[in-house]
């Protein structure tokens, strides 16, 4: 890339971020013409949880995509503020639901991030650890194997201990490591279940990094759930992560290359839908179509896909399920990943199946679509900030007076937990196929 | 450009987290919600007590530079726009709600402060402030008083004025002033709450703003009538007024906008209809069902092709939040969205609705209209592409016939979002000269060295506009700027 990093220059010059964008291909459409559409109104601020933290205008949408502009222009360099606040927003997509000009405020931050790595040169510790941790299944044991062995030796209550005593950097990190599932679901399940009830149909799943590694009980209770309500369940063991971590931090190269993979894998099992629990996979996954719409030999069939991949709550609320004998017995409310309620649009469906499973118990959550502050890795790299906004949603949850919160992707359930632990909380945090699983389980 | 020694003085006086220079924050700083004008600040800076700002002042008369006060940022007239030579007075982080006094039903509260969030917090305990302008989610009860901001429900409740009790202010010159109490009657000395509320930020600083509240109304009905077009809605509008019923809200959307905003919203409006009124009456629950019945066979009689009545005030609300967004639902259409206040009396509402549809076809532009049907207050808005400059000056050439075609029929250029830098050139048209003498002495006295908020609704004179120029570049880029002043940004 030719692009300047200096700020010395202020002459304009047109197309930087366009072709900069062009050249990772990821948004084709990311332009001059989708800048454009912000007239600035400001609607967008009220929603934005990084402009509520700093009040100011650089931090918000409407900032974001005047510096966006900026920088097409020549105006500013990529490097320094600019590159701080395309990596500071959250990406939760809070003003894109909140924009009634439909501004497609994620495409043009997931452009500017990419376009910020395709800038960079030299050694990037961030792409390496996400590229060596996220896209095989290997490295991922590798650090899951690590983690493990650091709870189980006990190492890990010094650390928390110490982190209390001098609240730092690292030591404070360490907090937020959740605790981890004992095993991978994918490697207890088989490679295809049967139906528990008539078959309606076969769907396969994606089992998910985070998710299994973290929650691997909640991929268990995901398969349970379908079998209960008819469906043969296909767990392909070649599947790779979705490739969302690495897309949504500028790495669109790792990010196709696991698409493609997991394109043939999921062909390879004839299922009608393709069902992920999490709601960041099932996003990316139903934007494998843009991912590779400039791919001759895959754009095809990635549109296929894409149509074929259903959110958990999305897909047992449209194809119906059967409602369990009894309700969730203790107070429950339910929280709004951003990929699901902003990215996905998917915000009925789960709270109304959350509501009919908890009955009287059901509790509204005041500012549920609010970002709880976990966001990929946000929560590592933006450690101060992520706290503020747990404390923001912990204060609502306290305040509806839940003892378990329901959520659709292990980013949140794990925020939130760490949240509650820390804060010593009495509150469980489940995902929604855990919750029902529970429920059918008891009636046997 | 302000001298380096100016900001470090600026610098000491705000802390050095509070005083903002960089590229990327003036940038952030150099426009509003208005189309087309945006322009660079010197600084920033983030105040944090009233006598900071009352020395900021006084720095700012030393030095001659100038100050502009800004709230959210939301305004539509180019308020908050930094003139040459200027620093931003950031004021949106004061935002607390300082006093609800229940036995006198009024509120202090900062400048800063959420319209919307206020009005959520006086009804849960159930009082009520009414001027709801269509960005209340966003826009400042401070940046409301600088404009006087008006909203839906203006016609039976009025605007921002009606419910502002007095003020703490900080003058041009930097002395701090006091303004009214919680007296509901007071008639000692002139009246000079209202010269300040909607001086647009050029006379003074609000700093505390005493509001009045009213009782929450017991109950509110929302409606909708679908017309084949404008003529059958202002009959409706008349024959309301007629039958001496006050809706609370009586709003118009003309088709473009129908469209608009049922593609942000899907609120399964009807994309075929002409026009629709969108109506709501409250008080007592028994008043509300009889007015709302009573509306419903008006508008039947007016010629109204359907009539919705929404269920209960949720879908009430749903529906008057998708009227909020109609202004910026417009902008789906086009990239660049231009939108004016031209206001009309109630009479002469379908006139003015035709001849702006008329006017839009002869410039073979598009133009979306809503409004406050209600109080004539509409909104042409144009839609167009800044880059595509023939396009612009299309709009601008349809905007001239249409605020003298207002003026004509007795109406005014602007109706709620105010003069600022946008309607400065159609001032003179509206008053005679006595008038624009008296505002012009009026700020010449206030504020002398012309240094708060210059260049906003009038001229005064030259020296306002910042400093000289020396250089030949700080000259060629000046008359360069004379003669395209939409290009005033880089
Ligand atoms: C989508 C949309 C819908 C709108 N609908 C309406 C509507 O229905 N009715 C209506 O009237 N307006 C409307 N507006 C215009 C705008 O929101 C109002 O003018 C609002 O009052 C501006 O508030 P703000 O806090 O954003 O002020 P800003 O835009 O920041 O400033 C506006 C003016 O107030 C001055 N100012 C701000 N704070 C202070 C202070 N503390 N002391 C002194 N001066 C100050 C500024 O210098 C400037 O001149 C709308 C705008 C948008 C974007
Ligand atoms: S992103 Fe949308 S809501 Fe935000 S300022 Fe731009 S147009 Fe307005
Ligand atoms: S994506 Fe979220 S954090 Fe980023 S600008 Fe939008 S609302 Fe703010």
């Amino acid at each position: 890339m030719s692009h300047r990093n200096s700020g010395e220059d202020l002459g304009p010059k047109k197309g930087g971020m366009q072709s900069g964008a062009r050249a990772g291909g990821f948004h084709p459409e990311m332009s001059e013409d989708l800048l454009a559409q912000c007239m600035h109104c400001g609607l967008c601020l009220s929603v934005c949880p990084t402009y509520a933290l700093t009040g100011l205008e650089r931090s918000s949408p409407r900032g974001r995509i005047r510096l966006m502009k900026s920088v097409m222009d020549g105006t500013i360099p990529v490097a320094g503020t600019f590159e701080y606040e395309m990596n500071f927003c959250l990406d939760c997509q809070a003003c894109q639901t909140a924009c009634p000009a439909g501004v497609k405020y994620g495409e043009l931050v997931e452009s500017a991030r990419e376009f910020i790595q395709v800038n960079k040169k030299g050694f990037k510790l961030k792409r390496l650890l996400l590229r060596t941790f996220f896209v095989g299944k290997s490295g991922l044991r590798a650090a899951s194997a690590l983690l493990r062995l650091y709870q189980k030796t006990g190492l890990e209550k010094i650390v928390i201990f110490m982190s209390g005593v001098f609240p730092i950097g690292i030591l404070k990190r360490a907090r937020l490591l959740p605790r981890l599932s004992d095993k991978f679901a994918i490697d207890i399940l088989p490679e295809f279940v049967e139906p528990k009830v008539a078959a309606r149909g076969g769907v396969a799943i994606l089992t998910g990094c985070v998710m299994d590694a973290m929650f691997a009980e909640a991929n268990l209770d995901t398969v349970d759930v379908l079998r209960e309500n008819g469906w043969r369940v296909a767990i392909p063991h070649t599947q790779v992560c979705c490739g969302s971590v690495n897309g949504h931090a500028g790495d669109n190269v790792t990010a196709r290359a696991l698409a493609i993979r997991n394109i043939e894998v999921f062909e390879g099992t004839q299922a009608d839908y393709y069902v992920v629990n999490s709601a960041g996979c099932s996003a990316f996954m139903k934007e494998y179509v843009k991912l590779l719409a400039d791919n001759p030999q895959y754009s095809d069939r990635a549109k296929k896909f894409s149509g074929r991949v259903k959110e958990f709550s999305e897909f047992i609320y449209e194809t119906g399920y059967r409602k369990p004998k009894s309700k969730i017995e203790s107070t429950v409310t339910y929280h709004e990943a951003c990929h699901l309620v902003h990215t996905q649009k998917i915000s009925a469906q789960p709270r109304e199946i959350v509501k009919d499973i908890a009955g009287d118990n059901y509790r509204e959550l005041n500012e549920s679509t609010w970002c709880c502050g976990s966001a990929g890795i946000y929560n590592i790299v933006h450690y101060d900030e992520a706290a503020e906004l747990l404390d923001r949603k912990l204060e609502n949850i306290n305040r509806c007076d839940a003892r378990t919160v329901i959520a659709g992707n292990p980013g949140c359930l794990a925020q939130i937990a760490a949240g509650a632990k820390n804060g010593r909380m009495d509150l469980e945090v489940i995902h929604l196929a855990t919750a029902l699983n529970r429920l059918y389980k008891s009636e046997k | 450009m302000i001298s380096d020694g100016v900001k470090k003085k600026l610098r000491d006086l705000f802390g050095k987290s509070c005083f903002l220079d960089s590229t990327e924050d003036r940038i952030a700083y150099s426009y509003d919600g208005t189309a087309l004008l945006s322009s660079l600040p010197d600084a920033i800076v983030i105040p944090s007590s009233v006598e900071q700002i009352s020395r900021l002042m006084r720095l700012a008369n030393g030095e001659k530079f100038a100050v502009i006060p800004r709230g959210s940022g939301s305004g539509l007239s180019g308020g908050s726009i930094p003139s040459e030579n200027s620093v931003v007075l950031l004021m949106s982080r004061w935002d607390k709600v300082l006093e609800l006094d229940r036995n006198n039903l009024t509120a202090w509260v900062e400048p800063g402060a959420i319209t919307g969030k206020f009005q959520t917090l006086v009804e849960s305990h159930g009082l009520f402030y009414p001027p709801d302008p269509g960005s209340s989610q966003i826009c400042t009860l401070g940046g409301n008083v600088a404009e006087n901001a008006g909203g839906l429900r203006g016609l039976k409740y009025g605007v921002t004025k009606n419910y502002v009790l007095g003020f703490e202010v900080v003058l041009p010159t930097g002395e701090v002033m006091h303004i009214g109490g919680k007296n509901m009657k007071d008639v000692a000395g002139y009246n000079l709450k209202d010269v300040l509320i909607g001086s647009e930020g050029t006379l003074g600083i609000f700093t505390k703003i005493l509001l009045k509240l009213i009782p929450l109304p017991q109950a509110s009905r929302t409606l909708l009538g679908f017309y084949e077009s404008i003529s059958g809605a202002a009959d409706t509008v008349s024959a309301i007024t007629a039958a001496r019923i006050m809706p609370a809200m009586l709003e118009f959307l003309d088709k473009p906008t129908i469209c608009a905003v049922e593609d942000f919203a899907h609120l399964g409006l009807d994309k075929n209809t002409g026009a629709l009124l969108l109506i709501e009456v409250d008080g007592p629950r028994s008043a509300v069902e009889e007015e709302a019945a009573a509306i419903e066979s008006i508008c039947r009689r007016s010629g109204a092709k359907s009539v919705r009545l929404a269920k209960d005030e949720a879908e009430g609300t749903k529906l008057k939040a998708a009227r909020k967004s109609a202004f910026s639902a417009l902008a789906r259409i086009r990239p660049t969205t231009i939108l004016e206040d031209a206001t009309v009396p109630r009479s002469e509402l379908a006139a003015m609705v035709d001849f702006i549809s008329e006017t839009a076809r002869r410039h073979g532009i598009e133009m979306g209209t809503f409004g406050h049907a209600g109080d004539g207050n509409l909104h042409p808005t144009g839609l167009t592409d800044e880059r595509d400059h023939a396009g612009i000056a299309h709009v601008e050439s349809a905007f001239d016939e249409i605020f003298r075609k207002a003026v004509d029929l007795g109406g005014t250029i602007t109706g709620e979002h105010g003069v600022g830098m946008a309607k400065k050139k159609f001032m003179e048209s509206l008053y005679d000269t006595p008038f624009i003498q008296l505002m012009r002495k009026t700020k010449e006295m206030l504020d002398p060295n012309c240094v708060l908020n210059p260049g906003k609704i009038i001229s005064v004179s030259p020296r306002c506009e910042g400093a000289l120029p020396k250089s030949r570049e700080q000259i060629e880029r000046l008359t360069a700027k004379m003669e395209n002043p939409s290009e005033a940004y880089f």
